[in-house]
């Protein structure tokens, strides 16, 4: 395990590399002067060139980046050219409200998915499983915006139990914070439960003919302990990953609802960022979400070898 | 049979639609800019299906023509991530050592999620179509790369490949005659998926107003122009909303289909659950 262990966070160090040139080339790939970009054409040569100097373009590419890493490591993902704030005590500001949405779309995802992958397995010789399989295929067809704005058409305008815009955080009533994150959250776990109680659903049936299950059936034991405790619980080892998997998926689709929901987080961030031409906003946000995606990976493929031991020799 | 007649209406539906916006000039009966403010926010009727919108332009027509936007970026995108994905799939699988280097990077890139990716490079390059397509493509061929390299490492051990080259073929020719064909169904599935993926994320990106030019008709800016008429007017946000479901769809059925008719063991074989799986992972 330990060997695993150091093998699997070296692999990291490539990876971020790799992340942290996309991220510094963001800036890079504006056509033109960035710094004309961002404080308008017509702008002073002065201010062009102070700016260039604040955001280091006045060096070589090489020393550019490198500069830009040491700072990074360093906790240091610049000012913004907005507001002149650290980038990071920005970002820090924004992730409550999107880690809220993520914490209960997740909940939502799980308590919705594995119920419906189960039963789905249970009743596989039935016409629900083409059903199943053609409303999954529906879940993932559905643009994540579009269907937000009905269900506000639907239940926030016209018989108006949820609350269709605005975050209140936890601080000020669970309750409060729970009922403004509803609507959101649901949106955005539609798709992931399409996928998940897919994937869960592939898994079992694989484990549906086993010799295991087999001998369990032979044995006489009822099929829905036999679904239980052999199909199931073999299905879940691998549906670990199927979390991190998940955790990408909300994280990209958090952009859009926090735009629709108008709540404060980092996707609403990153979007105002870019419409401001706010690069180092920009660059913060996208290596902050490809990071958190890193390490959430990095502990789930952790976790994975410790479930299952034969992960660890492959 | 019943898979058979479900690929044969998705792909009736999309061809339909290719034809339809191609032609819509020639059928169609009011040209989609054609504004008249007499008839603003009229609700689905004889004359106007889709009803009106805010200009009093004819909803139905803007859906059909916007069609042309997202059907191009879409198969665009997916034409241009198979290759590079296939391209750089082949090379990661047959070379050893060129497969470490290429993975790294696959990995970088797989870092992201896509449309966040997507979206930065559109903040870069700003939003154009050609842009758009740019940056989708580099979201989106990561996936096809890892998908063709374990196509192609699950056949190199394979005898008529070893054969192939013991007896001195040239690696070019044993790629494109031997490996390439015998990893061809992954490779169209995963291109039809990248085809719904791109056209849902280049309608997410219109939506977010970092898209198309706003004054180019695409499903995603008819749908962000349309939101605050939402409880006045919702055929406005409703219609083109489900061109985007049919269409999504469409492909999505499409690339199940052909999966399925690809391997017809599919529910036993592990292969099946290795493409969800990394499909899933693009998202």
């Amino acid at each position: 395990m330990l060997q695993y262990t150091i093998r699997r966070l070296l692999s990291i160090i490539p990876v971020m590399l790799v992340v942290s040139i996309i991220v510094f080339m963001i800036v890079h790939l504006t056509p033109g002067n960035p710094a004309y970009l961002i404080l308008g054409e017509d702008s002073s040569a002065e201010a062009v060139q102070q700016l260039e100097e604040q955001l280091g373009l006045d060096q070589p590419i090489v020393v550019q980046f490198f500069d830009w890493v040491t700072n990074v490591f360093k906790g240091d993902l610049g000012e913004s050219v907005y507001s002149s704030e650290p980038v990071l005590s920005i970002i820090l500001d924004r992730i409550g409200p999107t880690f809220s949405v993520m914490l209960i779309s997740m909940i939502f995802t799980l308590v919705i998915a594995i119920p419906i992958a189960i039963f789905v397995v249970w009743k596989r010789q039935t016409v629900l499983d083409p059903l199943f399989i053609s409303a999954s295929l529906l879940g993932a067809s559905i643009p994540e915006f579009w269907f937000a704005m009905l269900l506000v058409l639907g239940l926030g305008v016209s018989i108006p139990i949820f609350p269709v815009a605005g975050y209140i955080p936890i601080a000020e009533g669970f309750l409060l914070w729970l009922h403004h994150l509803i609507l959101p959250a649901f949106v955005l776990a539609t798709v992931e439960i399409g996928l998940i109680s897919r994937m869960l659903r592939d898994g079992m049936l694989e484990a549906v003919n086993q010799d295991y299950t087999k001998t369990a059936r032979a044995k006489g034991i009822k099929e829905s302990v036999v679904l239980m405790k052999h199909v199931f619980a073999n299905a879940l080892i691998p549906t670990t990953t199927v979390i991190g998997v998940t955790i990408a998926g909300l994280l990209g689709g958090t952009v859009i609802i926090e735009t629709i929901f108008t709540i404060p987080g980092i996707g609403q961030l990153l979007i105002d960022s870019i419409h401001r031409r706010d690069y180092p906003v920009i660059q913060g946000v996208v290596l902050f979400i490809a990071v958190i995606y890193v390490v959430i990976n990095l502990l789930v493929d952790l976790l994975y070898g410790l479930l299952d031991p034969r992960i660890r020799y492959d | 049979m019943l898979k058979k007649k479900r690929n044969l209406v998705a792909l009736s539906i999309l061809l339909l639609l290719t034809i339809a916006t191609i032609t819509a000039d020639v059928w169609l009966p009011v040209s989609p800019g054609f504004i008249d403010a007499a008839q603003r926010l009229l609700p689905p009727s004889g004359t106007f299906w889709f009803g009106t919108d805010h200009f009093g332009r004819d909803v139905f027509a803007l859906t059909v023509v916007a069609a042309r936007v997202s059907l191009t970026v879409g198969f665009t995108v997916a034409v241009l991530a198979t290759i590079l994905g296939t391209i750089t799939g082949l090379i990661a699988g047959y070379y050893k050592k060129a497969d470490f280097i290429i993975m790294r990077v696959i990995d970088g890139m797989l870092a992201f999620p896509s449309l966040l990716l997507a979206l930065a490079l559109v903040a870069a390059l700003g939003g154009s179509v050609t842009n758009i397509i740019i940056a989708l493509t580099f979201s989106f061929w990561p996936v096809m790369t890892r998908i063709v390299r374990s196509a192609v490492l699950q056949i190199n051990s394979v005898q008529y490949i070893e054969a192939a080259k013991t007896s001195g073929v040239s690696d070019p020719v044993v790629i494109s005659k031997y490996v390439l064909p015998n990893v061809l169904s992954p490779i169209i599935v995963q291109g039809t998926f990248i085809f719904a993926k791109a056209i849902l994320a280049e309608a997410a990106l219109s939506f977010l107003g970092v898209g198309v030019d706003p004054s180019t008709p695409t499903w995603g800016n008819m749908l962000q122009e349309s939101q605050i008429y939402i409880s006045i007017a919702p055929w406005i946000s409703i219609f083109p909303g489900l061109a985007i479901v049919v269409t999504v769809l469409a492909l999505n059925m499409l690339g199940d289909g052909l999966r399925d008719s690809f391997d017809p063991h599919a529910r036993k074989n592990k292969k099946r659950k290795q493409h969800f799986v990394k499909t899933k992972i693009a998202s």
